[in-house]
């Protein structure tokens, strides 16, 4: 098995009295699809925050290409590589395309010794990076607002991507979409995955998760519940694994077996 | 062979075309210029000039000395409106700025004339107290995460408050005069309340090009005698402004705190830094406003400058930002006030009761939001 690029050990989270994550611990290697489940309230979030740097763990390390880190801000982890993708904080709307896509990575280009936002270029990355993923946007500053849910998330990844993303947190990105959107955002993920990138996907839809994981580690009250390879588990497996047990099987057959 | 070489070069000359969506709409050239967000404040101010042209043309408003007049009083409204305009876009408001003017103005006053100081050091220290405050407001916003809106209305009655008292209890008067004298032969004085190009208005008025003094002191005086700085520092203002905003770097990350902080913050961008370094560039225009005014007038007065925030933020609405943030223009803010101080000056010459000023700006402000609310939901995709 490859050298993970990032490897968390044993995260512990706490805030005030509440234990967030109570020792969780995943590593994800390069070009693989890593799924995090879990029901809502079992730590995913708190979990990738503490990986993209914008919470500190409590107790626990991190490791990241096999040297050990801290992240202070958001910005740290930005610079060794690791690039989150929000859900709903993914873009701002009232923004151009371009403009969103080099947020805080401004091109500057100088004349007369002032710097200059490189428009030009921006523009152009933009239109060829955005191509490459499969969108065709009618022009660079279209603003984000008049783009559909799942291209703005395809705008972040491909941004995180071009930036040199080692590691890719998707939070959520199909929980807001629809059937054909959800599959773009998927069939972009295994294009990120190709390159050697090592993505983290959150999700607590597990059709979304067999559809490109590789991996799966399910999370429930702040503790790991186990790793599993794709095609050691079964989708009803990790689905009762999420749901903390035997409980949703109940629930499922006075449902019909719809959920 | 040539079939193919036939195909290739057919290929070679169609660049690969994007399949076009079939549900965009396709735009001409012409409406895409046309919606923009100074959109508002071009159509205000071309429907403004045009209304005065046909009342008060032959009141001589369009005379040089007309023009300059509402040429004052525009560029001291642009003044405000361009530190206005770059802190609302940045997602924040400053109530304070009227009370801020009042506050610079008394200052120089009391430093130069009540203390003696040099006017040069009166002016730069001013400067510096102000944007003090400025990043003051800054800090106290981002700290308690309060609204601007509350913190700037506190500092709306501190200051207000501070400047009557320290003008009260050192010369016991609410208006400081001699200023004029004591700023005579100063280096810095000038640069706020001189005027450039005298010589060439003043050869103008020989040449009968334009009016001169026929009697009194004056004589033989052109009536304009130059471009006064005011109107120099308010051009500069809004280069500077928009080059900031639309040809830098920096304006990415206005546009962005104000769009979404947190996003912004997510991606790096140094938010906080952003939000103080406007508040303290809305107090240096504040400061350039008063100590243009005081250089103007040889006085300063405790209630200078008052309601001048709110001018500040119609400007700035009426020139297409969005009250919320992360959207507008400084040359939108920039017409914005224009129409203001045309609106205020044609007024007096059309022969208009003044007290229709407010009826008139309050129909002008309400056309022209409605009218950019409709651009902007176009440009956004909310429409």
């Amino acid at each position: 098995m490859a050298e993970p690029i990032i490897d968390m050990r044993n995260i512990e989270k706490h805030f005030g009295s509440v234990i967030a994550l109570a020792g969780v611990s995943v590593d994800v290697i390069p070009g693989e699809c890593h799924c995090l489940l879990g029901d809502n309230g079992a730590g995913k979030s708190t979990f990738i925050k503490t990986m993209s740097g914008v919470h500190k763990p409590s107790a626990g390390e991190i490791f990241f290409e096999g040297k050990p880190m801290n992240f202070d801000s958001p910005r740290d982890s930005i610079d060794a590589g690791i690039a989150t993708v929000y859900q709903d904080l993914a873009m701002i709307p009232l923004m151009s395309v371009a403009r969103n896509f080099f947020m805080g990575n401004e091109p500057t280009r100088k004349i007369a010794g002032i710097s200059f936002f490189d428009h030009q270029k921006a523009n152009d990355v933009t239109m060829a990076e955005m191509k490459k993923m499969g969108i065709n946007l009618r022009s660079p500053d279209q603003a984000v607002g008049t783009l559909s849910g799942g291209e703005r998330q395809t705008v972040a990844i491909a941004r995180a991507v071009h930036f040199g993303a080692k590691v890719l947190i998707l939070d959520e990105p199909t929980s807001a979409l629809g059937v054909r959107q959800t599959a773009n955002v998927l069939a972009t993920v295994d294009k990120v995955r190709s390159q050697g990138i090592g993505v983290v996907l959150i999700t607590h839809n597990v059709r979304h998760a067999m559809a490109v994981g590789d991996r799966f580690t399910v999370l429930d009250r702040g503790k790991t519940l186990g790793t599993a390879n794709r095609g050691e588990i079964t989708p009803e497996e990790l689905q009762d694994l999420m749901a903390g047990g035997q409980k949703l099987a109940t629930l499922e057959g006075s449902l019909g077996g719809t959920v | 062979m040539t079939q193919t070489a036939e195909a290739a070069e057919a290929e070679a000359a169609e660049p690969e075309q994007p399949p076009v969506d079939e549900r965009v709409k396709e735009r001409s050239k012409f409406h895409q210029a046309l919606i923009r967000p100074e959109l508002g404040g071009i159509a205000g101010t071309i429907l403004v000039f045009f209304f005065f042209f046909l009342t008060a043309r032959d009141s001589g408003m369009f005379s040089p000395s007309g023009v300059l007049n509402w040429s004052i009083v525009s560029a001291q409204f642009i003044i405000i409106a361009v530190g206005a305009c770059l802190l609302m876009i940045a997602g924040e408001f400053d109530l304070s700025v009227g009370s801020m003017i009042g506050f610079a103005g008394m200052s120089i006053a009391l430093l130069s004339v009540s203390l003696g100081w040099p006017v040069w050091l009166a002016i730069i220290v001013t400067f510096i107290l102000c944007m003090g405050v400025g990043a003051l407001n800054g800090w106290l916003v981002i700290k308690t995460g309060l609204p601007s809106f509350i913190v700037t209305l506190a500092f709306l009655f501190i200051l207000r408050g501070l400047t009557i008292f320290a003008a009260i209890t050192t010369t016991n008067k609410t208006i400081v005069g001699g200023i004029r004298d004591v700023a005579e032969g100063d280096w810095l004085a000038p640069i706020f309340g001189g005027k450039i190009f005298t010589g060439f208005f003043q050869w103008m008025g020989d040449a009968g090009w334009i009016e001169t003094f026929e009697r009194g002191t004056r004589k033989g005086q052109p009536v304009v005698e130059g471009i006064p700085m005011l109107i120099v520092w308010a051009l500069v203002l809004v280069i500077f402004g928009h080059w900031l905003l639309t040809k830098t770097k920096f304006g990415n990350w206005i546009f962005a705190s104000g769009g979404d902080a947190r996003s912004a913050d997510y991606v790096g961008v140094p938010v906080n830094r952003v939000k103080i370094l406007m508040f303290m560039f809305t107090a240096f225009c504040a400061c350039v406003f008063a100590t243009a005014q005081v250089m103007e007038f040889g006085s300063a007065g405790a209630d200078r400058g008052l309601l001048k925030e709110f001018e500040a933020i119609i400007s700035v609405v009426i020139g297409g930002a969005l009250l919320t943030g992360g959207y507008g223009s400084v040359i939108g803010a920039a017409l914005g006030a224009i129409i203001f101080g045309v609106v205020q000056q044609g007024l007096f010459f059309a022969g208009v009761e003044s007290s229709l000023f407010r009826v008139f700006l309050g129909v002008i402000l309400l056309l022209a939001v409605i009218l950019n609310t409709y651009i902007r939901r176009m440009i956004t995709g909310e429409k």
